[in-house]
């Protein structure tokens, strides 16, 4: 499901005089179905860079990367969106609030890029209350945005929107770093419940505890480059 | 697609404002061209929604209903009928894009009976939808706009360009000049009736965090040329051409 073959990723900063900087220096990893894949390393390894090229938010600067079949270097902003929008689920560490949209909301708009169908649009919802119910977010803040929300909050809300839609291709960047112990258990059960659906899963886990109850395989990015 | 330009160009006397600049926009996409003053943007949209005639280059449109048109090598007509029909224009200032003499009512019925609309009865119900959806209070339906604060003149002038329901929206700067508070619900507001709505939009903006909220794509211009484009977030996030990279290290968290 992802193919990442002699990944290299740098980055040149002009206004630094050109200062550039290797992160990736030619990674492969192959990631199947129902595998789920720990990247592991110190930080500044390159993890969340992995990440992002797998996402599609980072420019691949050599080698390869093909997800659900679509190759990120060549693809086209189209077929990007397309991926994110049907194969590629990615939980960033922070949620990036919307001015003004509420939380349900937030969530619901993660099933699909556009809401004119109003029956789907409903569906949508009632999927996102399922997922707040789970994640534990009391009903009183549904209804609110969720700038003010606290950090555990505000990651349970990304995990909801990124797990509205089963997707083949989940991207966890440290999806239980801000969360209490319960929470972290319902999400180490999203997470296995995924894979079991078949989803190829890579993930950032700092926690030992998730990443030995959730990972298939642990993938060394230091060792592998 | 619904619009592809190719190879636009267009100098004011020896001053090169669009230089060679070619793009697709596909249905229900929107757009982000960013640049600073003086980058050509603004002159951009003028070619591409029919009120500047290019140097050179051609601008096509699918249309609802006769298919693909290039803009430029049919009637100024055709182009007005276009205009009012399939596509809508927000001005920067919304006094541009009112009619200011006429009722808040008025405006927003006037596009429905340019397309020949009669029934006075539905035409207001119509304008008082619009203002509804664009949230402002329909009670004020027959004042003028000049008694609006700026925030309500925009919506209202978006209200008055939806109302016919066109696929392609232009805005030109479209918050700015607002108070920051004013232009947060308003880009919202925008956000929501682009995704609801299915509308595909190109817009001109100098702030980068207008075009993460409301674009999936965007263009970054420079001296009358396309230095950068690509998806918001893979511009903002890893920016690759010099100059994108000065705009993205200049603005708090974009």
């Amino acid at each position: 499901m992802i193919h990442v073959r002699d990944l290299r990723k740098k980055f040149v900063l002009h206004n630094q005089g050109g200062a550039e900087l290797a992160v990736l220096s030619g990674v492969s990893l192959d990631v199947a179905p129902g595998e789920c894949v720990a990247l592991e390393g110190p930080s500044g390894v390159g993890k969340s860079t992995l990440l992002k090229c797998i996402y599609g938010n980072y420019r691949i600067t050599g080698g390869d990367v093909r997800v659900g079949g679509v190759e990120l270097a060549s693809a086209t902003s189209q077929d990007t969106l397309r991926l994110r929008n049907e194969v590629v689920a990615y939980v960033s560490q922070f949620l990036r609030v919307i001015p003004r949209v509420p939380a349900l909301d937030i969530v619901a708009q993660g099933a699909s890029a556009a809401t004119e169908h109003a029956g789907a649009a409903a569906a949508a919802r009632r999927d996102a209350e399922q997922l707040l119910l789970r994640l534990r977010i009391p009903m009183r803040l549904w209804s609110v945005p969720p700038a003010t929300f606290s950090g555990g909050e505000q990651q349970r809300i990304n995990i909801a929107r990124s797990f509205i839609r089963r997707r083949p291709v989940l991207l966890l960047d440290e999806p239980t770093a801000s969360l209490d112990a319960e929470n972290r258990l319902t999400v180490i059960a999203m997470i296995a419940e995924a894979r079991a659906a078949g989803a190829a899963i890579v993930g950032i886990f700092h926690d030992q505890k998730v990443r030995d109850a959730v990972a298939t395989r642990v993938f060394d990015l230091a060792a592998a480059q | 697609m619904i619009l592809r330009a190719s190879g636009l160009r267009k100098s004011y006397g020896e001053r090169l404002a669009v230089d060679d600049v070619s793009f697709e926009l596909f249905a229900g996409e929107v757009l982000a061209v960013v640049g600073e003053s003086g980058s050509g943007k603004t002159t951009l949209l003028r070619l591409v929604s029919g009120n500047l005639r290019p140097d050179a280059g051609a601008v096509e449109f699918a249309t609802r209903h006769e298919g693909v048109k290039n803009l430029y090598s049919i009637s100024e007509a055709e182009r007005r009928l276009l205009a009012r029909t399939d596509w809508g224009f927000v001005h920067q200032r919304a006094e541009e894009g009112l009619r200011m003499n006429v009722s808040a009512g008025a405006n927003v019925g006037e596009r429905l009976m340019a397309l020949g609309e009669r029934h006075y009865g539905s035409i207001r119900a119509a304008a008082a939808d619009w203002l509804s959806r664009v949230e402002m209070d329909a009670a004020r339906i027959d004042e003028s706009p000049g008694a609006f604060s700026g925030g309500m003149r925009q919506r209202l002038q978006i209200a008055r360009n939806l109302v016919t329901r066109p696929r392609l929206v232009f805005m030109d700067e479209p918050t700015s000049g607002l108070d920051v508070s004013v232009q947060a619900k308003l880009l919202d507001l925008l956000r929501s009736l682009t995704r609801g709505l299915g509308l595909a939009a190109i817009v001109v903006t100098h702030d980068l965090a207008v075009a993460r909220l409301l674009a999936q794509r965007m263009l970054v211009m420079r001296e009358g040329r396309v230095v950068e484009e690509g998806l918001t977030d893979q511009v903002l996030d890893d920016p690759q051409h010099p100059y994108t990279q000065l705009l993205v290290s200049s603005v708090l968290q974009p």
